[in-house]
């Protein structure tokens, strides 16, 4: 009570009793955040109606509205073959960060070892370092043992920061699992496979569905590593994008933004499937949140 | 010799220790290695010289090391904005409620779809015949040309566009994880909502705080993608991203590249240093003395 009462300033103190500045305050906050929200449906919504548009030119609406450029797109930009491989890299990437960073995250909740410090802390580089600064280096050994260019280059580049955010996210959950389990199954004569494969594995598949599930959104978007180590016939569906929207003028803006739209419609699918097990914060950052 | 009845659960222990090897030996080869090596490449200059001339040669052209400016005068407003806005909306939005929920699920989708989708959506929604500059001229809110792509706004905006979303989220993942009974208690003390937030939520939010402007920090500075595209990459947008990608993947010349990329996350860790730095000096005091 002293505490608060003598670290106010006299000018707050006034606003205490008038309620109108706070009222303004809460109408500047959420008209900034209408005002944002608004402004990026409207720059979705542009390109939904774009790549529609017969002709579309400083009016509020087209001329007139096709599919064509669907079909104009699909052949332009050889989608069936960039979809494709943007369905095995990122499946690849999934399978891959799952299979390797469930059992050192196990290791990590439930083992002392010497080093394990720096272990996490080797884990965590590749989520504070952004993509650019390591993607450089990390091309030039690629270019330099002939593996970008090729699909497992592209995967294993994808995989950096994908394995470290499956650890991440997996350890607190494997943390949270109660180790007198392992114990009763012993007792009940279970070996280190059957208790892996009745007990643990169970536990463990919301927890590696909810991993797989960030790691395929973020590899879905994830643009500069995959831009640095692809050839001409192992481009994603973002890189194959970036090099349209890059060379804009050789093709019709409509059909980029129809390549645009399908690249968002896959987007938001997963997106819309992973927020039914995840929450929105946890797609940006491993933060958990609290539970209230 | 009592040995033989302690080495079984070390024995165990260690095996299990050893799940972390694959994702270790895998983030070590990739990330590490390539680090390592990138640093050393870059003290191997392609043309000769000393060992620093990469580091005088980017340190003296005026192609190069201006860029650190550039990206500086546009990762510092980028991240003050992010930050700075994302607090009183976080805060807002404090209390779970339908409001919450709409907001964080629509602002997931600016940041899955990832830059180059948000670049592509720019130009035409901020391009001179967009919905944006028809909306400002239709409500005579500005009356000239009003160029927002191909130039500094441009890729700010789309910094903000993608940025604001990952700072909020991180900072009400924070917000939330603040016990709001203290809050209520200091109500009931008397504190105006500006006196909660300032003497209760602000002193706790600060560790929280100075983790998400270093994030935001990071990922702004590397921006590239809508640097290309949405900028002007020869001129007033060539951030530090885009000199290290020509040098390496037009002129070939990855030592070169690697030098950049290196002072690159040296700028970052520079910055991050000075903040984590800036927290510990300024808000130290509060946070004891609140408890006092």
């Amino acid at each position: 009570m002293a505490t608060l009462n003598q670290g106010a300033q006299p000018g707050k103190a006034v606003k205490q009793h008038t309620p109108l500045p706070e009222r303004v305050w809460k109408v500047l906050v959420w008209g900034a955040t209408v005002f944002f929200l608004i402004n990026v449906l409207l720059l979705i919504a542009t390109v939904a109606v774009n790549s529609v548009a017969t002709r579309w030119f400083g009016t509020l609406l087209p001329q007139g509205f096709t599919l064509h450029w669907y079909a104009q797109a699909w052949s332009d930009f050889q989608l069936a073959s960039v979809l494709w491989v943007t369905v095995e890299v990122v499946g690849a990437v999934v399978i891959l960060s799952v299979l390797l960073g469930v059992p050192a995250a196990y290791a990590l909740a439930r083992v002392q070892f010497p080093g394990k410090r720096f272990v996490v802390l080797v884990f965590l580089l590749p989520l504070m370092v952004p993509p650019v600064t390591y993607g450089i280096p990390m091309a030039t050994v690629m270019y330099k043992i002939g593996l970008a260019g090729t699909l497992p280059g592209v995967i294993f580049a994808n995989l950096v920061p994908a394995l470290p955010f499956v650890i991440l996210v997996m350890t607190p959950f494997i943390e949270q699992i109660d180790p007198n389990l392992e114990a009763a199954a012993r007792i009940f004569g279970a070996n280190t496979f059957r208790y892996f494969r009745y007990v643990l594995l169970p536990l463990l598949v919301p927890g590696m569905l909810a991993a797989g599930l960030l790691v395929l959104v973020r590899t879905i978007g994830m643009f500069e590593l995959t831009f640095f180590t692809a050839g001409p016939g192992t481009q994603t569906l973002v890189v194959a994008l970036y090099y349209a929207v890059f060379s804009t003028g050789v093709r019709a803006p409509q059909s980029i933004d129809a390549m645009a739209m399908i690249y968002m419609a896959i987007t938001l699918v997963w997106v819309l499937i992973a927020l039914q097990f995840v929450s929105p914060t946890q797609i940006v950052s491993r933060v958990k949140e609290q539970k209230r | 010799m009592n040995t033989p009845a302690l080495s079984p659960p070390l024995v165990a222990r260690d095996t299990k220790g050893w799940l972390v090897a694959p994702a270790l030996l895998f983030i070590v080869a990739l990330f590490i290695y390539p680090f390592a090596y990138g640093l050393v490449l870059s003290f191997q200059p392609m043309n000769g010289g000393g060992v620093w001339a990469n580091y005088v040669a980017f340190f003296t052209d005026t192609s190069m090391w201006p860029t650190i400016l550039v990206t500086l005068k546009l990762a510092v407003p980028a991240t003050l904005i992010n930050v700075g806005v994302s607090v009183p909306v976080a805060f807002a939005l404090r209390r779970s409620s339908p409001y919450q929920k709409l907001v964080t699920t629509l602002l997931v989708i600016p940041v899955t779809l990832g830059t180059v989708l948000i670049a592509d959506g720019m130009l035409t929604y901020f391009g001179p015949n967009g919905w944006f500059p028809q909306a400002l001229q239709g409500l005579h809110l500005y009356t000239d040309e009003v160029r927002l792509t191909h130039n500094y706004w441009g890729v700010l905006i789309s910094l903000i566009v993608s940025g604001f979303p990952f700072a909020f989220l991180l900072t009400l993942s924070y917000v939330t994880g603040i016990d709001p009974t203290l809050a209520s208690a200091a109500a009931t003390l008397g504190a105006s909502p500006w006196q909660q937030f300032r003497r209760i939520y602000l002193p706790l939010l600060v560790p929280g705080l100075t983790m998400a402007a270093c994030l935001s920090f990071v990922q702004a500075f590397s921006v590239f993608p809508s640097a290309v595209l949405l900028g002007a990459p020869a001129g007033p947008t060539r951030v530090m991203s885009i000199a290290a990608a020509e040098a390496a993947f037009e002129s070939y010349d990855y030592s070169l590249a690697s030098c950049i990329a290196m002072v690159m996350g040296f700028v970052q860790l520079l910055v991050v240093a000075g903040m984590l730095g800036a927290r510990r000096f300024f808000y130290s005091g509060p946070v004891t003395g609140g408890k006092g």
